[in-house]
């Protein structure tokens, strides 16, 4: 019962990644009617707004020390961090901990205008080409921007801590009467997730602007021809949907060290969790994430994988093929979209 | 009426015929007008390095390729000789190899198989490369071993620890000095029995290809022959990023040990995700839970950051070794460089030295003279204690180095130390054994 619980959790913890990523794959897609696939370089370059800040918190000055030797034996460079010696060791140390949530207050801005760029830039040129230009344009965005990251951060994982006071376990198993440690900050990101989610839905359910957006969405040329400018509207929904993923992403450092091809790796199963969820369904993405989450998870325990050999490298797919069988236009598709 | 002496039917064979002898690789037919493949005959040597610039592992082949130019400088009689003027072969001047200059090509092999074949037959064909050399990737190092073995040159293999490479994929025209998963399992045993004992319950997560295989089988036949009990051995897919979903099974197996089968991004990511379910803090049958990473990278300790700290594993070379020939190379690299380098680097700089002085006692690049110059060739002065090149199999035999994540480490580069020098004569097995079953060296291959 615990191991299935914990299967749960992490299916959950997930969930939160492929959800909030297939979110914002859904309102371009929804929105601009645009397959981006540099969906998943959002989520990169979001962690490395994380990477980003941590290094900028721990600029260091050099101080000789002549009692110790360097590997060369030449008297050590003790590097102190500024942040440390403007604010003191206790505070300017606490900064540099928290060093992951503080980028969330850097990334939002910076995605926006990421987002902002690159879809004024060049999407925008796109929008009347076929869905296979528009993947090919993308595609080669995400390889350039990946490249560009490499360029300037290496290849290799860079570690990303999650700050002290949310890193270790936490008996969530008390909740049920047993004992079942989880990560404290996969549990964050959780939470995390369904915040960002969350106020997503209500900013496009309760507020003027998500009315319009979400007219544009059903109709766009009679939104148009009402004089609202949908395609502005539509921009900034693009610099919106990039922040979603780059938040995914800073939030996601501490969980996995992040590296220059992580934005690939949730690249291909967030447009599995999109179609599952029904091409354009905002809801849909959301539940086809957290569902493909805690199957992969339960697919990786070794009493399935017992007795269906490698299933744990597969079952997003098969799930993916069986729905696409039994409900076309995936759990909750719309009719009409991808369907002209 | 004239009859013209060239029917359809014979311009057509003919033409297909031409064809044929056309299209066929010049590496198979170029050798019919040399004594051997890419024999050099002019006043330089070409050397082919052949390292990862892109994809995942491309800062180790960065560094491998610092440590190239660097004994590409120093053979040629630049900077200030490194690793040559400790080394117990002193046949080697500075002049370059047979009085040639040295002169290197790169290539990508993008840690992919085919991409990797792809340079190397393209600095073989085109640049006339007279030897292959690096790699990150055991799948790539034994696939490039065997076009060079085809194609008739030597390749001096970088950094691959499958058992495979000198194993059952070992060929007459390849050369090993990495260490490899038998090594590493024979070097950590005893270390592991001293720190936790006879009576432990191992778990193994471990990336599900060639080399994954080999060192989980190597570290699990040692540890078992310790009294340990294997409770699980779990493959993990080589593209997987998060293994929380791999990790949290171990919590109630009944394991007190995790072995971490993996390297790279793999391994980074997997330490990671074990520490962040709290196994170090764990207590199972009454013992503290272990963790244990049988081959460790500096450059991949840096990537887990804090997570290293206490963690045992094995490496080729560490640049804290205070013997002649390492400080020598440290002092070369870091001069040169700013940073000391890593156990890839120093790999593929000894194996560059290795092939020049093995061509320098043969007087001959020919690729069959040099085999047998490097076949059970002895020396010393490279940073790894006296050291065999096995005939047998060709693969080095030498000093391994058991390591521990740094609990207070005093510089970003000071992440391991150095907890044991394991000598070659415990990490010494037999040409034939179990592990090491199956293939043939063969003879050696020219290209004449």
């Amino acid at each position: 019962m615990d191991a299935i619980l914990l299967q749960i959790l992490n299916g959950l913890d997930k969930g939160s990644a492929y959800a909030l990523i297939a979110l914002g794959l859904t309102l371009i897609f929804g929105t601009l009617g645009v397959v981006n696939f540099a969906h998943g370089a959002l989520f990169m370059i979001g962690a490395f707004c994380a990477v980003t800040v941590q290094r900028l918190l721990s600029l260091s000055y050099e101080v000789v020390d002549e009692t110790q030797k360097d590997f060369l034996g030449n008297p050590l460079k003790v590097k102190t961090s500024y942040v440390e010696s403007w604010f003191g060791p206790e505070m300017g140390g606490a900064i540099i901990d928290w060093a992951v949530p503080i980028a969330i207050i850097f990334a939002i801005p910076i995605m926006i205008l990421i987002g902002f760029v690159m879809e004024r830039g060049l999407i925008k040129h796109f929008y009347k080409r076929e869905h296979a230009d528009q993947i090919l344009v993308t595609f080669g965005l995400a390889i350039v921007l990946q490249e560009v990251i490499k360029y300037f951060y290496g290849a290799n994982p860079i570690q990303t801590a999650s700050p002290e006071a949310l890193s270790g376990v936490a008996n969530v198993g008390a909740l049920f009467g047993t004992e079942i440690f989880y990560p404290v900050w996969r549990i964050v990101y959780f939470f995390f997730s369904v915040v960002i989610i969350g106020g997503i839905f209500s900013f496009l359910q309760f507020t003027t602007f998500g009315m319009v957006v979400r007219a544009g969405m059903a109709d766009r040329e009679t939104v148009g021809l009402l004089g609202i400018n949908i395609d502005r509207r539509f921009t900034i929904m693009f610099g919106i949907a990039a922040a979603v993923a780059g938040l995914a992403g800073v939030m996601y450092t501490p969980i996995n060290s992040p590296n220059y091809h992580m934005g690939m790796d949730f690249l291909v199963l967030s447009f599995v969790v999109v179609v599952v969820g029904g091409m354009g369904s905002l809801p849909g993405a959301v539940l086809a994430g957290f569902m493909l989450g805690i199957l992969e998870a339960f697919a990786s325990m070794n009493e399935v994988k017992s007795i269906l050999p490698g299933i744990d490298q597969i079952i997003i797919y098969v799930v993916a093929i069986i729905i696409l069988l039994t409900r076309p236009r995936g759990l909750m598709g719309r009719k009409g979209v991808m369907e002209e | 009426m004239s009859k013209s002496a060239f029917s359809r039917r014979g311009v057509l064979k003919s033409g297909a015929l031409a064809g044929t002898g056309l299209a066929l690789p010049t590496i198979f037919t170029a050798s019919s007008a040399a004594a051997f493949t890419n024999d050099p005959t002019g006043s330089s040597v070409t050397l082919g390095f052949n390292v990862p610039q892109t994809g995942p592992y491309a800062d180790e082949g960065a560094d491998e390729l610092r440590a190239y130019q660097l004994a590409v400088e120093h053979l040629n009689g630049g900077g200030d000789g490194g690793m040559m003027n400790t080394f117990s072969s002193k046949e080697l001047q500075g002049n370059g190899i047979l009085g040639k200059e040295v002169k290197f090509v790169t290539g990508d092999t993008q840690t992919k198989s085919d991409a990797a074949r792809a340079s190397a037959k393209s600095m073989i064909e085109k640049d006339g490369a007279v030897m292959i050399t690096g790699g990150s990737s055991s799948g790539v190092a034994i696939a490039v071993q065997g076009l060079c073995q085809e194609a008739g040159v030597i390749f001096m293999a970088g950094l691959t620890h499958s058992n495979d490479t000198t194993g059952k994929d070992k060929k007459a025209n390849g050369f090993r000095h990495f260490f490899n998963g038998y090594m590493s399992g024979a070097a950590l045993a005893p270390v592991l029995k001293n720190l936790y004992g006879t009576d432990r319950n191992a778990y193994h997560l471990t990336a599900d290809y060639t080399w994954g295989w080999t060192q989980e089988e190597s570290i699990a036949a040692a540890t078992e022959a310790l009294g340990w009990n294997t409770v699980e051995k779990v493959r993990t897919p080589l593209a997987a990023t998060d293994f929380s979903s791999y990790i949290a099974p171990v919590l109630n197996s009944g394991a007190d040990v995790l072995v971490l089968n993996h390297y790279g991004g793999n391994m980074v990511n997997s330490l990671t995700n074990a520490v962040q379910f709290g196994l170090r803090e764990k207590v199972v049958n009454g013992k503290n839970f272990e963790i244990v990473v049988p081959l460790y990278s500096r450059l991949m300790a840096k990537g887990a950051g804090a997570n290293v700290k206490g963690i045992h594993g094995s490496t080729n070379w560490h640049w804290s070794l205070q013997d002649e020939g390492s400080q020598a190379f440290v002092r070369s690299f870091g001069t040169k460089y700013g940073f000391p380098p890593s156990q890839a680097a120093h790999t593929v700089y000894c194996q560059t030295l290795l092939y020049a002085d093995a061509v320098q006692r043969a007087g001959s690049f020919n690729p069959c003279a040099v085999v047998e110059a490097l076949e059970d060739y002895e020396f010393d002065g490279l940073g790894n204690g006296k050291t065999l090149y096995r005939g047998e199999d060709h693969q080095c035999f030498k000093d391994v180095l058991v390591v521990r994540g740094k609990e207070n480490p005093t510089s970003e580069f000071d992440l391991l130390e150095v907890v044991e020098v394991t000598p070659a004569a415990q990490v010494t097995y037999p040409a034939d054994h179990p592990m090491f079953a199956g293939g043939a060296l063969g003879s050696c291959n020219s290209g004449a």
